[in-house]
């Protein structure tokens, strides 16, 4: 069972208390509602799926109830660091090559 | 046996108690402190079981947890009957009840052995390639019949009575293993102030110290140092030590699974005890002090009962006091089994001769051996042994080949190939294994957790060098992890035994090209041909050879066969051994019990029982209850002499007629709050909300965000920042999500709060042409005429006395209220509802009543009329979409070219031709009956119920382009017959909705 940092929580938790929630950083548009099939398709259906690092929401469901955003590693499963919702995707990543 | 193989002065438990035992029905004795197998010893039982597959008589090969031959049945009484129990780890008590498994009619003959003889057949991927034909026969036949022919033990056929404990734990310092270099490192841990805690599966702490007779630690043998230092940490605050526990999985940030065996070695386990506890630790640190362990000789009937690992021997006569047998021999490669060989020699066995592959065996040991006057055949191989059911002889002639043959008898044969490091524990961590040439071992190479191996499973064989690594590594372990520096001073060791070399593979005589059974695997039947064969049919990859032999693949993992199984596949592709690969080790090291996964999870704690409010009262009135989701919800309410037809039927007509009670607590229900609400609602539901007064009432409706239905219910708002969402039972908590999700995300600029008030809220539903007089006497506060409360509309007041919101709405088409009060009344008020209803002939009814209803109105139930592919058109109902809004989650995906396109299944009304017939739920749709199978299918029946009201089946159903097929006959193929329906509107019942003021 792996360790998560809730960023709101400000310390580990077990995974048992949160849940994944998809990619991060895909953000609605604004204007939805006037946005190309082509657009559409990129927003809701097209998602990274990287070997290697991947920046996805959690939620600490059965904790605070927030929403954040973690980066982790999909090959290692280690996550190398979380953050708020909202907040930039990071430019750095502790401990991880280019 | 009379005669016992115990041997005075010997062992460790000579004051002990005496402990009766019986296995296959026969009394025998041990004594406490024995294992299964020592006491089988002790009294001069080696036959145990039968093999897997050949049916071949087994013995006891070692004395521990890697035991892949000596499994036993262990039955307690009816229901506890534990099968496939090693007789090497299985405490003796008093009255154990032990049977052997895999043999019929009895042991010493067993007719399945037939497989032995016909073994030629039986190779590798036998199975895979015989039982090919016919197909079907494979899941009826042969699958069936292989598994009764080659099992293991039978599984209890009654519920386990036993119960099964939890804990979670925490430390700095986790300890696997409480051998020389575990506790060691423990103690330096410990001693360093942080929080240890020390594993070892055996009953007492030690390790290879069991067997060890030359180890000398701080002026004392090796043993009772052990036990002095085991005292100690079990004395100090800060240290927890597990016996009878296993380390058997390794997971993610130093996350481990232990499996402490409670009950299992008592002869009367107390009713409070769990049989077994699971303990989940996360560790700050791992030290892995797993030992080794000793490997077989690949020779010719190397499987014969009596032959077993020298350490195992050692172990027997040093820990035990049992002699394995009055005249033994040795084959060995390495020079561990001369210590076993001294050992019994000093304990007045005799040791016929030791048959050495090794040209010329020398050193200190060998010197040692010698001068006690064992014969030693240097450069000589085992090639065949005497005896079925026992071991009578052994053949021996030299390793390069040649007649010269001699024949030794024998009533035991001790082997050791080597030892191999118990890095399983380290493979599960995700640790890379390296191959080492020199020592021809794979040991921990690279980590990837925080931990660090130790001793024999780091491949340290001398004790000194060991003492040394696992002490540094104990400190090392406590510092990183927050420790102070320990004051004790490292462990001395004075005396200590090396052992070097060994080898892997076939020994000769089983080398390739011949045919004789040099077993690999035991407890899978895998011989060295049988691996040599894999590679001839094209296996390259040890994964793959694993697979099809099944070498390693059986409960024991493999633990003596992997190395073997590995360098004889190397050897027949003439590769190096790292280039063929070693599989990866998985959780768990020994078999788990269910019992110790589950723990209290099972029977009515294995998942979570919702109940409301007016449960108890449904109860006493003799409901049906079904279960929805975790909820019990009450089904109908059968009176006397009533089936489910009859209750169902009166039900729905006493509702249209008078009225009827339905408790619809189950509902999710939510409140929306703040300034902000209204603008939030908007987003989140496809109906407009900000020019909807406090007050009134609207059917919400909420889409996922690629168009299609995902929720559904009434909404209420009581005023213009407080909305009272309800959902449907089912989607309570995805919708709390789903709100909470945007809410926090995309629309955080919203000031709006969300709460669950599912379970605070107790709802009855009061339904039906007298609803208003049954609740009027009670409510107080609010005007519930028609004129001051119409139809969707909610007001706060009074019922009973205690607060409530009532909704004046209707999801049976009658009028109708839903009275909401704090759960804590819930019952109070249905009671007094109930009261009030009698006077007017009102009757309760349940969810069945409430479907049928409904769908005589054409209401659409989320989930069972949708199934996340429908869209609010294709349900009939874009009526609940705001039109002149520019966005709500789901705007943009409903207007994706696949959910405009003509032909999609739209929600219609089916009447059968025949009104007596109810079409099957789920059941297919399709134009032409007499068409050619595979027909092409154009929808199918969502609701289907007899409706009493109607006076005949209805139906709601799915079909493509249905609302152009109105009037158009459709057929329903069943099984048995083709049903014709009429296609027609969704409303059977009151089409003009003059019910909902009637």
């Amino acid at each position: 069972m792996l360790l998560i940092r809730c960023p709101y929580c400000e310390e580990e938790r077990p995974e048992l208390e949160f849940r994944n929630a998809g990619e991060a950083h895909v953000a609605r548009p604004a204007d939805i509602a006037a946005i190309s099939d082509e657009d559409f398709e990129a927003f809701f259906f097209i998602r990274s799926n990287p070997k290697g690092i991947i920046y996805e929401r959690w939620r600490h469901i059965h904790g605070c109830a927030r929403f954040f955003n973690a980066v982790r590693d999909t090959v290692s499963d280690k996550f190398v660091m979380t953050y708020k919702a909202g907040e930039p995707k990071p430019k750095k990543l502790p401990g991880v090559a280019k | 046996m009379a005669d016992s193989f115990r041997i005075s002065g010997a062992g460790r438990f000579s004051h002990a108690k005496t402990a009766r035992f019986t296995f296959d029905d026969k009394p025998y004795s041990g004594i406490e402190g024995d294992t299964l197998a020592s006491a089988l010893l002790a009294n001069g039982v080696h036959l145990v079981g039968r093999s897997f597959k050949y049916h071949r008589p087994r013995g006891i090969l070692s004395a521990g947890a890697e035991e892949p031959n000596a499994l036993v049945g262990i039955h307690r009484d009816a229901a506890r009957k534990t099968p496939n129990v090693r007789a090497t780890v299985q405490e003796l008590y008093d009255g154990l009840t032990a049977v052997s498994q895999n043999r019929w009619p009895s042991l010493s003959f067993d007719v399945g052995a037939v497989n032995d003889v016909a073994s030629p057949f039986f190779s590798a991927g036998f199975y895979y390639k015989t039982f090919m034909w016919p197909k079907a026969a494979w899941k009826s036949l042969y699958e069936p019949k292989i598994r009764e022919a080659a099992g293991l033990g039978v599984s209890p056929d009654q519920p386990d009575p036993d119960h099964y404990s939890a804990r979670f734990a925490h430390c700095e310092v986790l300890v696997l293993g409480g051998g020389a270099a575990g506790l060691a490192a423990a103690l330096a841990a410990a001693e360093s102030g942080v929080r240890v805690i020390l594993v070892d599966e055996q009953a007492e702490l030690g390790g290879a110290l069991r067997f060890e007779s030359a180890a000398r630690i701080e002026g004392q043998d090796g043993w009772t140092w052990a036990q002095g230092i085991a005292a100690r940490l079990k004395a100090m605050p800060n240290v927890r030590v597990l016996t009878r526990t296993t380390a058997f999985g390794y997971y993610a940030q130093n996350f481990v699974g232990l499996t402490e065996r409670v009950t299992d070695h008592l002869s009367s386990p107390g009713m409070d005890q769990p049989r077994e506890r699971l303990w989940q630790v996360r560790a700050r640190r791992v030290v892995l002090a797993t030992g080794a362990i000793e490997r077989h000789m690949v020779f010719a009937d190397n499987d014969r009962p009596g032959i077993m690992l020298a350490s195992a021997a050692r172990t027997y006569l040093n820990h035990y006091g049992v002699a394995v047998g009055r005249n033994v021999g040795v084959y060995t490669a390495n020079d561990s089994a001369y210590a076993a060989a001294l050992d019994l020699k000093k304990a007045g066995v005799n040791v016929a001769a030791i048959v050495d592959l090794r040209d010329n065996p020398s050193g200190d040991l060998i010197d040692q051996t010698r001068a006690a006057g064992i014969e030693i055949h240097g450069g000589r191989a085992v090639v065949s042994v005497g005896g079925k059911l026992r071991i009578s002889s052994m053949t021996v002639q030299p390793r390069t080949g040649g007649k010269n043959q001699r024949t030794i008898p024998v009533d035991a044969l001790l082997m050791s190939a080597g030892w191999t490091p118990s890095v399983h524990l380290f493979s599960q961590s995700r640790g890379k294994v390296a191959f080492n040439e020199q020592v021809k071992r794979f040991l921990p190479g690279t980590y990837a957790q925080d931990c660090i191996s130790i001793g024999g499973c780091n491949g340290t064989d001398e004790l000194s060098t060991c003492m040394d690594e696992a002490y540094a590594a104990g400190l090392k372990a406590a510092k990183d992890a927050g420790g102070k520096t320990a004051k004790a001073a490292k462990p001395k060791v004075e005396a200590d035994e090396v052992w070097s070399r060994g080898m892997l593979g076939a020994a000769p005589g089983a080398e390739a090209g011949t045919t004789v059974k040099a077993f690999v695997d035991f407890q899978n039947d895998v011989t060295a041909k049988d691996i040599r064969q894999a590679v001839h049919e094209g296996m390259r990859s040890i994964e793959h050879v694993k697979r099809f032999t099944t070498n390693g693949m059986a409960t024991d993992q493999g633990k003596t066969s992997n190395m073997h199984g590995l360098a004889i596949a190397a050897d027949e592709l003439s590769r190096a051994i790292p280039e063929v690969g070693l599989t990866t080790f998985r959780a768990p090291y020994t078999p788990v019990t269910f019992g110790s996964i589950v723990g209290h999870a099972r029977g009515s704690l294995f998942d979570p029982t919702r109940r409301t409010a007016m449960h108890d009262w449904a109860e006493r009135n003799g409901a049906a209850f079904e279960d929805v989701g975790q909820w019990k919800r009450a089904w109908y309410f059968p009176r006397a002499g009533e089936d489910m037809h009859a209750a169902v039927n009166r039900e729905c007509v006493t509702v249209r007629k008078t009225a009827g009670l339905f408790d619809a607590s189950t509902l999710g229900k939510i409140e929306v709050v703040g300034p902000d609400a209204a603008a939030f609602m908007e987003l989140l539901y496809t109906n407009p909300w900000q020019k909807l007064d406090p007050g009134r009432c609207r059917y919400g409706l909420m889409l996922r965000e690629d168009g299609f239905i995902y929720d559904d219910g009434v909404v209420g708002r009581l005023a213009a920042d407080r909305f009272h969402v309800t959902t449907t039972t089912g989607g309570a908590a995805r919708v709390m999500n789903h709100m909470e999700d945007y809410l926090q995300t995309e629309f955080p600029h919203l000031k709006v709060w969300l709460t669950s008030t599912s379970e605070q809220w107790a709802v009855i539903a009061v339904q039906g042409p007298k609803s208003r007089d049954i609740i009027a006497p009670l409510v107080e506060g609010i005007d519930i005429s028609d004129a001051a409360m119409p139809h969707m509309s909610v007001r706060e007041g009074k019922i009973c006395g205690v607060p409530t919101r009532l909704f004046r709405m209707s999801f049976s088409g009658e009028r109708g209220f839903e009275v909401n009060v704090p759960a804590d009344y819930g019952e109070t008020v249905w009671e007094a509802l109930w009261a009030e209803g009698q006077k007017h002939g009102a009757c309760a009814y349940g969810t069945e009543a409430m479907h049928i209803l409904r769908a005589e109105k054409g209401y659409i139930i989320v989930g069972q009329d949708t199934d996340g592919t429908v869209t609010v058109n294709d349900a009939g109902i874009d009526w609940a979409i705001g039109r002149k809004k520019t966005d709500f989650v789901g705007i943009r995906g409903m207007k994706r070219p696949d959910l405009v396109a003509p032909g999609r299944k739209q929600l219609v009304g089916l009447k059968t031709k025949d009104p007596k017939v109810v079409l099957e739920e789920g059941a297919q749709i399709v134009a032409d009956p007499n068409q050619p199978v595979p027909m092409t299918m154009i929808g199918h029946v969502t609701s289907s119920y007899w409706s009493e009201n109607c006076g005949r089946s209805i139906a709601l159903a799915l079909v493509a382009g249905g609302r152009d097929r109105m009037g158009e006959t459709l057929h329903v193929p069943m099984p048995d017959r083709t049903i014709e329906v009429e296609v027609t509107g969704t409303v059977f019942f009151d089409e003009k909705g003059e019910h909902l003021n009637g």
